[in-house]
């Protein structure tokens, strides 16, 4: 009745392979995008643009990153804190040493290519070890990464704290990172960066490179039979993959926590993004957002619900509960949907369909 | 069928979670009621939950009892009553983020903000300082703070983690009988590996070259703090004459344990004053007596205010969590805390008007211009529990930053030193630089201070 892939009739090859051939999805995804830009910085409260918004649009970027990894080429990683950490640390260097007039963008990407290097490094053990072993392989690269930006003091130029604080920068004028920028300059220049980059990730899991990571995921063997180099397309996963985990560290550090701080990047959140990806669904763009906003948000929700009812409760009992219901909240969904968020988005989509009339 | 079993899972899952929420709603304990203009909002940042719960549920308690006093023996501040917004944050910096955006526009906007954590702290600096409220982070946080020309809405006095390195080698020093005997005296400086642990590291090297000792440096990883076997066999075969520490959490005690089972003579053992929780020795039996700790209030609860605190606070049952941490060196930590925030508060009423609520702004005012005397702290019945401590425009560490020593014997923390005052012609140069290196990248002017 709302939703129908059928009576769509494609007339010219650019109309079939477009991002979205369906209208339906093509206008819901653009309306989103609009109100995301023009609706969200006007009505959003400056706690729920910097507290909320913020972190789960940058955290929907680490996810994305480590969905192409793991997700579409198969590579279970658990270096994901790690490279974001070479994201913001590389960003800081460069942002605090470039001439004046380079813009604020030049060292978030900066940071990300870093990242991507680094990747590749780690990357390289994955021609040989697999599954599990190369989760651990990657494990070394979180704890090494960490233990690098700590121990050489050339990563926080020289500061005695070790924990330098995100320099502030400007577009056309506006502050866009440190404290003093304003909630919507923030929200706008962490939203630009997730558009474009969701956009790069669906087009190329869909076009040739994508498909090569899908094919080495499903059974490399074969894979390399028909003509796929492991080598190369294991270690693009792991460079744009890096890429992206790095951009979200730089933008973690510069538009959320405002400091380069090595905790922020620590184990826990390597396994944060990875339940991400698995209860947002693995392979999945759209999955990668609503793991994020699950996973993120979800302990913040339940945080306050308590006091949205009047309810005086104890902060270490609102804790407790928060740790319990989240915890039965990921068995449920992993019980109901074990494909992820994503999957169940699709049946949504099935069912309004039919909807109302199921027969 | 399919739909049925989906139900049927469904239908399960939702009757778990509500038995889990009647189960936990027996914990249902009053706290102050939601914020209305009239009141001074004070938010509390704490971690009653996670791995370093045991330090942040007692200064959770503390901080949240004193206020609770001042509103039930004198009905508020001049008439104003504080309401304490808690918030958990598990001592996670996005969490504490969260939490500071959460409770900054409670009721009448927020005091001012404890974090209780240096990564949190680090994390708010420049927000608190956008919004014009004071962070008060008590002997924590950000060392180079303390000078205010740079950093005027942040405040670590009595004394900084710097200061405190200085005043634990002079009373070493003291010890040993005088400044010379350090010289060629060999130190184990042992540390959570973490922006907290490695603060004083650049002023132990400068007395190192200074007084002539050496130490080795014996990091602790955050995520095993609890394994600490192989760093003791190292320090067993170096042999130092001293260990140094700057722990917290888990770690505290497991270093206490780990010391003792290589019988290392623990009067030579001394941690730093978040490593004087009763937490670090109480697990080690009698292996932990003698162990010294630095710390900037008396432990225990033989304190004046202690009987108010029990007349209308604890027999009324409104002592805040279980109401089991009285005494405690932490909870005595939270007190202080609290004490210092409410004259401060005072101070800024009787200069913007009493009676009324004052903003983040006044009460910056009020923390910089602080003064308390020794006869105000008498008159308070706090005597050993906050230090006579007086803040400026430039020095938001206090002028007179020192340490005591307490020392385990068995059952409690007795001090056994006077006021060891810390070496600020040596760290405030350092200080300085730190901080100006800090406003060139960050393009702050010095603010006029005269």
């Amino acid at each position: 009745m709302f939703y129908r892939e059928a009576g769509q009739f494609k007339t010219s090859y650019a109309a079939d392979q477009q991002l979205l051939p369906i209208p339906m999805d093509r206008v819901f995804v653009i309306a989103v995008v609009l109100i995301a830009i023009f609706v969200v910085p006007v009505v959003g409260s400056q706690y729920w643009l910097e507290s909320i918004l913020l972190p789960v649009l940058i955290l929907s970027i680490a996810a994305l990153g480590l969905n192409i990894l793991t997700g579409y080429c198969g590579q279970l990683s658990l270096g994901t804190g790690g490279f974001m950490a070479a994201g913001a640390y590389m960003s800081y260097k460069i942002a605090t040493n470039m001439p004046e007039f380079m813009p604020v963008w030049v060292p978030i990407l900066g940071g990300g290519l870093f990242a991507a290097s680094i990747g590749v490094i780690f990357g390289l053990p994955s021609l040989r070890i697999k599954g599990f072993y190369l989760a651990v392989a990657t494990l070394a690269a979180q704890f090494f990464l960490l233990w690098l930006f700590q121990k050489v003091p050339w990563f926080v130029n020289y500061s005695i704290s070790g924990v330098p604080s995100a320099p502030p920068e400007t577009i056309l004028g506006f502050y866009v990172t440190g404290a003093s920028a304003s909630p919507e300059a923030k929200y706008l220049f962490v939203l630009a960066f997730v558009i474009v980059l969701a956009l790069l990730a669906r087009n190329m899991v869909r076009s040739r490179i994508g498909r090569s990571w899908m094919a080495i995921r499903d059974m490399d063997i074969a894979a390399e039979l028909i003509g796929i180099k492991p080598l190369q397309t294991k270690l693009t996963a792991f460079a744009i993959s890096s890429f992206y985990c790095g951009v979200a560290g730089a933008l973690w550090s510069f538009c959320y926590i405002n400091t380069v701080e090595p905790t922020a990047f620590d184990i826990e959140r390597s396994f944060q993004v990875l339940f991400m990806i698995i209860v947002g669904g693995l392979g999945s763009v759209l999955g990668s957002f609503f793991g994020a906003a699950f996973i993120f948000l979800l302990p913040i929700l339940l945080n306050n619900v308590p006091g949205w009812f009047g309810l005086q409760l104890a902060t270490d009992v609102v804790s407790h509960l928060e740790f319990m219901v989240f915890g039965a909240a990921i068995i449920f969904f992993l019980i109901v949907e074990p494909h992820g968020l994503a999957r169940l988005w699709q049946i949504a989509k099935e069912k309004l369909r039919l909807w109302p009339f199921p027969h | 069928m399919w739909e049925k079993r989906n139900m049927s899972i469904t239908r399960k899952a939702l009757l778990g979670l509500t038995a889990g929420a009647v189960m936990a709603t027996g914990g249902l304990v009053a706290q102050p009621a939601p914020a209305s203009a009239e009141e001074q909002v004070v938010p509390s940042l704490v971690y009653r939950t996670g791995p370093f719960a045991p330090g942040g549920i007692s200064l959770a308690d503390g901080f949240a009892d004193y206020f609770t006093l001042i509103n039930e023996r004198d009905g508020g501040i001049n008439g104003v009553k504080i309401n304490v917004v808690e918030c958990e944050t598990g001592y996670n910096t996005d969490r504490g983020v969260e939490c500071y955006d959460r409770t900054k526009n409670e009721g009448s906007g927020a005091t001012f903000y404890s974090p209780w954590s240096t990564g949190i702290t680090y994390a708010l600096i420049e927000k608190a300082t956008q919004d014009k409220i004071p962070i008060l982070s008590m002997g924590y946080g950000r060392t180079s703070a303390a000078d205010g020309r740079f950093f005027p809405y942040v405040f670590n006095f009595p004394s900084t983690y710097w200061n405190q390195a200085t005043a634990i080698i002079r009373y070493i020093a003291d010890q040993e009988g005088g400044m010379d005997a350090l010289n060629g005296m060999d130190f184990a400086y042992i540390h959570l590996d973490h922006p907290y642990g490695k603060e004083p590291i650049p002023t132990l090297d400068v007395m190192a070259e200074q007084f002539g000792f050496t130490y080795a440096k014996y990091p602790v990883p955050p995520a095993s703090m609890t394994e600490q076997k192989s760093i003791f066999l190292q320090i067993r075969r170096q042999r130092p004459d001293y260990i140094i520490m700057w722990g917290w959490g888990a770690m505290n005690s497991t270093a206490v344990n780990e010391a003792a089972s290589i019988k290392f003579p623990m009067d030579k053992f001394i941690g730093n004053w978040w490593s004087a929780g009763e937490d670090a020795v109480e697990a080690g039996g009698d292996g932990a007596v003698g162990y010294k700790a630095a710390s900037f209030h008396g432990p225990g609860d033989d304190f004046a205010v202690y009987a108010d605190l029990k007349e209308h606070v604890y027999d009324k049952g409104l002592a805040a969590g279980k109401g089991d941490q009285m005494g405690r060196v932490l909870y005595n930590r939270g007190l202080n805390n609290a004490i210092v925030a409410v004259e401060a508060i005072r101070d800024a009423q009787a200069h913007f008007g009493e009676g009324q609520v004052i903003t983040g702004e006044q009460m910056q005012w009020a923390l910089e211009n602080l003064d308390l005397t020794a006869g105000e702290i008498e008159a308070l019945g706090v005597t050993g529990l906050v230090p006579p401590t007086k803040v400026t425009c430039e020095n938001h560490e206090g002028l007179n930053p020192a340490i005591l020593i307490q020392q385990w014997n068995g059952s409690e923390y007795e001090m056994v030193s006077d006021w060891v005052p810390a070496m600020t012609d040596l760290t405030r140069p350092i200080l300085e630089a730190e901080a100006e290196a800090y406003a060139a990248e960050q393009g702050i002017e010095a603010r006029d201070c005269s």
